[in-house]
């Protein structure tokens, strides 16, 4: 066979694979949008479940997985960011920093239903938190501060050395160095980091299951010491609890969930290319 | 004449590797003190000794004293020492920000807040590297666009803007072109009069234009210093000799 045809026949393997990828996720998509587009109205988006859950809108879910998830992000992204930049920047290679790494590595691994029982023993009922907001916001924030730091100690290396060097021999100090220098040029890739993490958790269902969520709560929360309705247990709830629910609510119910994870990823995406716009080299 | 920064016996290692071998070695205040040598001999990780840039790299030890002002290095703030020796690589790195951001960036981070005193040191430091006519009018512009050679001066700017006493240069023209390389060593001269410079070059000619003396580097040890004149009519040693005629390196 000619160098030509081979090359041919790779390329056009590739692209057969990568098709194997792209189409489960058209044919879910597809699936959503046939079934629950119909359920896609204001007041579906905007008010309270009714009936039983049978009617109505699911505004409380959308707001409580807002809630849990903005909660989480905003306790795992600085504490996972100072973590990183302590492992890079100050950290020696000692015992100690291997085991850490190494338990990152390995929190990475830990099973969902895991989290959401250390939620509930440590959270819920050691630190008293009850079945709220904070308490699932926390336990998710564990579960994604091992992405977090691995994104972030990746950015951070990405960062050309020579920068580092050049601040540092100005005279500028090691800490505003990586505040002046590191983290803002480090910043779209930790955003992407920030990105994934988010649409890993929005759909989690057993870290919150124990620690957060509501099975029916038909107002909104008025503290993050409440317990919420979320999107991802209402949707178990309704497809497997509720007797002669109208199809239409539960497809519906999953698509605004897949729209709520592709809004915030693109408030990211745009905040990111805001930012290497400012930040670029 | 007075001695900015003497060596005494240092010895310099990476990992298990002796890369500076016993040196001793002034630098006096004022000069242009020239640093030639083939590659590896150990130029670069003599500069940084001086300003402490060694000291990031976990495997690196040395051994001996280096005195600035009298004063044992080891003893001075390390942001101290590095404002006062300031350093300009030899591949233009400009900070991705604007050509005044980059100035600015040492003297905010050293303290100074007010505008009018920053824009002031903007301006003295870019005439000082000679790019003052080249940019006044575009500051505010990303540092990137800037050609090599200006990146290059930009750098020297930036260094001035600090207000240090001994600038390092390793290399610096080594990435440019004829002409951007004759504005970066007529900016070196003109600095003379104010700061004590150490400059590395892998370019002979260039050494002889511009020091005052000149110290011939070979694998990790100084082989010969004296007056550009001196090493260049009469050296004192074979491999000087040879290095300078073209004969290795
Ligand atoms: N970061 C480093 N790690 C290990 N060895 C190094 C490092 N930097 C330089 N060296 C070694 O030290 C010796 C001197 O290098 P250098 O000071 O860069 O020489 P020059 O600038 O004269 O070319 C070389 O043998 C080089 O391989
Ligand atoms: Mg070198």
């Amino acid at each position: 066979m000619s160098p030509r045809i081979t090359q041919k026949i790779a390329f056009s393997l590739l692209f057969l694979v990568s098709l194997v990828v792209f189409i489960p996720v058209l044919f879910i998509i597809g699936i959503l949008v046939s079934k629950g587009a119909a359920a896609l109205t204001w007041e579906f988006i905007f008010s309270m479940p009714k009936d039983g859950m049978r009617g109505g809108g699911i505004l409380p879910a959308i707001v409580g997985t807002l809630l849990i998830v903005l909660c989480s992000i905003s306790i795992a992204l600085p504490v996972g960011i100072l973590a990183a930049v302590y492992l890079n920047e100050y950290a020696k290679d000692n015992l100690l920093t291997r085991i850490i790494q190494l338990s990152i590595v390995n929190l990475a691994g830990v099973p969902s239903i895991i989290y959401g029982l250390f939620g509930l023993a440590f959270f819920v009922i050691m630190l008293n938190l009850g079945v709220s907001v904070i308490a699932g916001a926390l336990t998710l924030a564990i579960m994604e501060l091992p992405s977090i730091i691995t994104t972030t100690r990746n950015s951070l290396n990405n960062v050309p050395a020579s920068f580092r060097e050049v601040s540092l021999s100005l005279g500028v100090s090691r800490w505003q160095t990586i505040r002046r220098v590191v983290l803002p040029n480090a910043l779209p890739g930790i955003m992407t980091g920030a990105i994934l993490s988010i649409a890993r958790i929005a759909g989690e269902t057993a870290p919150i299951l124990f620690t957060a969520a509501a099975f029916y709560v038909p107002h909104l929360p008025h503290s993050l010491s409440e317990q919420v309705m979320a999107l991802p247990y209402h949707l178990y709830v309704i497809s497997t609890q509720i007797p002669n629910m109208p199809e239409k609510i539960t497809y519906g119910t999953a698509l605004i969930l897949v729209l709520l994870v592709l809004i915030l990823s693109f408030t990211v995406i745009i905040l990111r290319i805001f930012f290497r716009k400012r930040y670029k080299w | 004449m007075v001695v900015k920064i003497q060596v005494n016996n240092l010895n310099c290692w990476f990992k298990n590797t002796q890369v500076i071998k016993s040196l001793f070695l002034s630098i006096l205040e004022h000069e242009i003190l020239g640093i030639i040598g083939p590659a590896n001999s150990g130029k670069t990780t003599f500069l940084r000794c001086l300003n402490r840039l060694n000291d990031l790299n976990p495997h690196f030890k040395s051994k001996g004293e280096i005195l600035k002002d009298g004063r044992n290095i080891n003893t001075i703030k390390l942001e101290t020492l590095r404002q006062e020796i300031g350093m300009v690589f030899a591949m233009p790195i400009s900070l991705p920000m604007s050509i005044y951001d980059n100035i600015t960036y040492g003297a905010k981070q050293h303290g100074i807040k007010n505008k009018k005193e920053l824009s002031g040191i903007v301006e003295e430091s870019l005439v000082k590297a000679s790019l003052w006519d080249e940019v006044k009018g575009r500051l505010d512009q990303p540092a990137l666009q800037l050609s090599g050679g200006q990146q290059q001066r930009l750098c020297i700017a930036r260094t001035l803007a600090v207000q240090p006493e001994v600038i390092l240069f390793d290399e610096p023209c080594s990435g440019l072109d004829p002409i951007s390389t004759a504005k970066v060593e007529e900016t070196m001269i003109n600095l003379k009069d104010k700061y004590t410079i150490v400059l590395v070059t892998n370019n002979v000619k260039q050494a002889a234009r511009v020091s005052s003396r000149i110290a011939f580097f070979l694998m990790g040890e100084l082989v010969e210093i004296d007056t550009a004149n001196d090493i260049f009519v009469k050296p004192s040693d074979r491999r000087t000799e040879d290095y300078i005629t073209g004969r290795f390196g």
